[in-house]
């Protein structure tokens, strides 16, 4: 079992040395070493690995790569799980199954990086309510795949109707320190570590605003006020940085993690104002904040969101459902892809997630009424590309470029219109979901034998 | 490029601040739905004369007009404004608010004598921000919470004037299932026998009350109120047994419940809790009953279409929510039309009633993926226009292009059932609507983010 060396900045309580933004570069990464388990292994590796698949071309598709390219009549080639070849109608196609996309298109595995799949599964009985240790404002301890149910059908929704290849589920937002969120691929497993992406960075939830001092303030403890949100959490990082890792200490580790930049900072929070605040609490840390939740407002701050380098996953439409989102409106992503900032589009919702497609493409619609023109390629890479580079995984996902993963979706039709769906969907180069296969089309255990078994759902 | 199209009627041009009135209206040259269920009619033409439509069709068919002509963007849909149902629209500010939301009262002693009609509030944000996503109108109730009875459901029009119902108490609710059965104590046995007894209740107190039935009406009321005498207010003395459960509010508002008056939106999912409404009627056989959720409808859908039930259902709930819900598809709504059922989207069922569209859009898609069932086009829309209308007893009357119809005609940017598509016009009763409200001011102060002169604030 490794031991870890005391953190650079820990003792130096001077701001200028230390690691301000959280980069690659400026993390401390020799510093300081995930334990591993007495096996020498991280604990509950992921034990995915793809299935079979076909040498496959697609040809005659229109193909968005979902790093902003369009390809008109383009050809995707796969083999052995890994795109080996993106271009047009001039790729050669020997050696693989061609399927004909004419007048269909071609996109990235959807990617959404706001979901709690598995742990508030459907049935959502109380039993199955995994997402919020409501027990203490600061959880940095706890995981969320220890809580991911991986029978929920949700998965198979996901999957099916919304072409959605990997997910990540995050803790609740009553806490202001929720815990670490786990990056699956939307692959059927009987575990959770079968579904676990392998290599994805772990991500670790915060949430400012409303829910933290209403849950606590409601018990008459801290935090009871947005004052008290940050004060709390200041002194968690105060603490954290001090944590000389000689003692183990689960909630320790993580907020090291994320000191370190290992462990990828997602914020829940609506207010520009507020997040505002929290990027420069982040500076004043240490860390980076990797992406905005929800950020209804950020389209009041598209210019210091770009010039921090913060990701805004947001919803299309979602306002008013409490006083923080009050001034959500449907040009958030526009405004935000004027000021050149980062756009990711998230669901929250084992709905909405069967219809990423569909939320992005209301966004840009909002943006094309004023004027504000964002082309379907970039568009597909709010739900692609920019939700992998949130997430930590670009390297591996999000584009249909050789070498990354042969996460694919067929479309059989424009996927920013309603009236498409996916037809095929491919997980490292597996098919997983055929619309015209019966049988190709994940049914969980909790489903077998009751009402619906195997419905088109 | 912009193609010809006659937009008569002076009114036109003075957005000034004389009071609203009905303009005449004249479009052709554009595509048109008249919500009929229907397919849309490209080149096609609408007119409307004193708040009301007098042609929707072909352009070819379109009557003599003297209107000047007007330009469309290529791609103009007209349409009737859509038709919402269920909602809790005018109803609260924001949800997690609990001053300004007054969807639910818990700690309320009355239950179905709860009446939305007098809260209503017009300038509600949500109103004004459906009126500018094509929701011309709707339906809109209190949720059950201290009883199984959620009250009276008003019918509104999202028109920018102070007089949002235009019929009050037209409909009761009242939640079986899952959500009933804990309101009711524990159980869903608990839940069918309170709703029972209320309903005897109702029927002993409206006899010995001598409530005059709907026929007994002395006047014609002026918002086309079909229940227009509130039985609640009715002061006649009867005397009640010691044993009741129901206070006599409540036992008032039920009496044009069990009389048939006054339809009952029945909140139901599993198919055998759907049987047992259905079943009621042996029981009670005058029940107007309307199905509200339903996502299992599609196992009993020829015994729903048998006796004549309407559904607002649950338009793309395909996960296993609750056990009432297992058998939840998006097919759900196009097996129900196949087997004859009357079908509208429930508004409730999504994140919020101006997605009514793009659900619509979505059975239309439904109906490529081999093994599902959708709706055609004009299905599709039917269920967010004429069908809802018609539950909501304004059939002839709203969510539909046809003579005689309210002049409540949206003018859209695009194929009204895609994602995306936005009114660029709004009309209710003729009167053209503004399209303004909180969101689309914030958008306009954010175009940009320049405050070089001044801060934001002052960019109003």
């Amino acid at each position: 079992m490794k031991r870890y060396a005391l953190f650079a900045c820990a003792a130096a309580f001077a701001m200028a040395g230390c690691s301000t933004t959280g980069s690659a570069d400026d993390a401390s990464d020799a510093d300081w070493t995930a334990p591993v388990g007495e096996d020498g292994n991280a604990p509950f590796s992921s034990t995915y690995e793809r299935y079979p698949g076909r040498p496959t071309a697609l040809v005659g598709a229109t193909v968005y790569d979902g790093a902003g390219n369009r390809i008109d009549n383009g050809t995707v080639l796969f083999r052995d799980g890994e795109v080996v070849g993106v271009g047009d109608a001039s790729l050669d196609t020997s050696g693989f199954d061609v399927l004909d996309g004419s007048g269909k298109f071609v996109t990235p595995g959807i990617i959404d990086i706001h979901s709690h799949l598995g742990d508030y599964p459907t049935p959502s009985v109380d039993a199955h309510s995994d997402g919020n240790e409501a027990t203490s404002p600061t959880t940095p301890e706890v995981w969320a795949e220890h809580s991911v149910w991986p029978q929920d059908p949700g998965f198979t929704r996901a999957l099916a109707n919304g072409g959605v290849t990997a997910l990540q589920i995050l803790p609740g937002s009553a806490n202001l320190m929720g815990g670490r969120s786990v990056t699956l691929k939307n692959v059927p497993a009987r575990t959770v570590q079968g579904m676990k992406f392998p290599g994805a960075p772990y991500g670790f939830k915060m949430a400012c605003g409303e829910n933290p001092k209403r849950v606590y303030g409601n018990r008459g403890r801290m935090p009871s006020t947005r004052m008290g949100n940050f004060a709390v959490n200041r002194q968690t990082w105060l603490d954290a940085r001090a944590y000389d890792g000689k003692k183990r200490d689960l909630a320790k580790e993580t907020l090291k993690g994320v000191l370190d930049g290992e462990i990828l900072v997602h914020n829940h929070c609506y207010r520009a104002d507020e997040m505002a605040l929290v990027m420069d609490m982040a500076k004043e840390m240490g860390y980076k904040v990797s992406a905005f939740h929800h950020a209804v407002e950020a389209y009041k701050i598209g210019d210091l969101l770009r010039e921090n380098d913060v990701c805004s996953a947001i919803w299309a439409d979602w306002y008013g459902f409490k006083m923080e989102a009050y001034d959500g409106i449907l040009e958030n992503a526009a405004f935000l892809q004027r000021e050149g900032a980062c756009v990711v589009i998230h669901s929250d919702s084992a709905q909405d997630i069967q219809r990423l497609n569909q939320e992005a493409a209301k966004a840009q619609a909002a943006g094309r009424r004023l004027g504000i023109d964002i082309s379907d390629a970039t568009v597909i890479g709010w739900i692609t590309l920019n939700a992998a580079r949130a997430m930590g995984i670009d390297d591996m996902t999000g584009s249909l470029e050789p070498g990354k993963m042969a996460d694919v979706v067929l479309w059989n039709g424009d996927p920013l219109s309603v009236y498409s769906r996916p037809e095929k969907v491919w997980i490292d180069g597996a098919l997983l979901y055929d619309a015209l296969d019966r049988k190709r089309r994940p049914v969980s255990d909790f489903e077998l034998g009751q009402p619906g078994e195997g419905d088109v759902k | 490029m912009k193609r010809a199209f006659a937009f008569a009627a002076g009114l036109l041009a003075c957005a000034s601040a004389l009071p609203a009135a009905a303009q005449n209206i004249a479009m052709t040259g554009v595509t048109v739905a008249t919500g009929d269920g229907s397919d849309p009619i490209e080149n096609g033409a609408v007119v409307v004369e004193n708040g009301r439509v007098v042609y929707a069709g072909p352009a070819a068919g379109m009557p003599q007009t003297a209107m000047p002509p007007m330009e469309a963007e290529p791609g103009t849909w007209v349409t009737p404004g859509l038709v919402a149902t269920v909602t809790n629209l005018g109803l609260w500010d924001v949800g997690a608010v609990s001053e300004s939301n007054d969807v639910r009262a818990g700690g309320s002693p009355f239950s179905a004598a709860l009446d939305a009609a007098p809260i209503v509030n017009p300038a509600s944000q949500h109103i004004a921000i459906h009126r500018a996503a094509g929701v011309t109108r709707a339906a809109t109730v209190t949720s059950a919470s201290s009883s199984i009875f959620g009250g009276q459901g008003a019918i509104i029009d999202l028109a920018a004037d102070p007089q949002a119902v235009t019929r009050a108490r037209a409909f009761q609710t009242v939640s079986l299932g899952e959500s009933g059965a804990r309101l009711a104590g524990g159980s869903r046995a608990s839940a069918h026998a309170l709703l029972r007894n209320a309903l005897r209740e109702a029927s002993e107190f409206g006899s010995d009350a001598r409530i005059p039935g709907i026929r007994s009406r002395p006047a014609e009321h002026g918002v086309g109120d079909d229940v227009p005498l509130d039985p609640r207010l009715v002061d006649n003395r009867a005397e009640r047994g010691d044993d009741v459960l129901l206070s006599r509010f409540d036992a008032a508002a039920l009496v044009p419940v069990v009389r048939g008056e006054q339809p009952l939106y029945v909140m139901v999912e599993r198919a055998s809790d759907i049987r047992s409404v259905l079943a009621l009627r042996q029981e009670f056989a005058n029940l107007a009953l309307v199905l509200v959720g339903a996502s299992e409808g599609w196992l009993v859908a020829s015994d729903i279409a048998a006796a004549g039930v309407p559904v607002i259902a649950d338009g793309l709930d395909d996960l296993p929510q609750g056990f009432e819900e297992l058998a939840a598809t998006q097919s759900n709504i196009g097996r129900m039309v196949k087997a004859g059922v009357t079908v509208a989207i429930n508004a409730a069922a999504m994140e919020n009633p101006r997605n009514l569209n793009q659900y619509a859009g979505n059975l239309v898609a439904l109906s490529r993926i081999p093994g599902a069932d959708g709706l055609s086009w004009g299905q599709a829309f039917a269920a967010i226009t004429s069908v809802p209308a018609r539950i909501s007893g304004l059939g002839g009357q709203a969510g539909v292009l046809a003579p005689g119809a309210a002049g409540d005609v949206v003018v859209w940017d695009g194929d009204p059932l895609e994602v995306g598509a936005m009114p660029t016009r709004v009309y209710i009763d003729g009167v053209e609507q503004p399209l303004e409200n909180h969101q689309s001011r914030l958008r306009d102060r954010y175009r940009d983010l320049d405050e070089s002169d001044l801060p934001k604030a002052y960019d109003w």
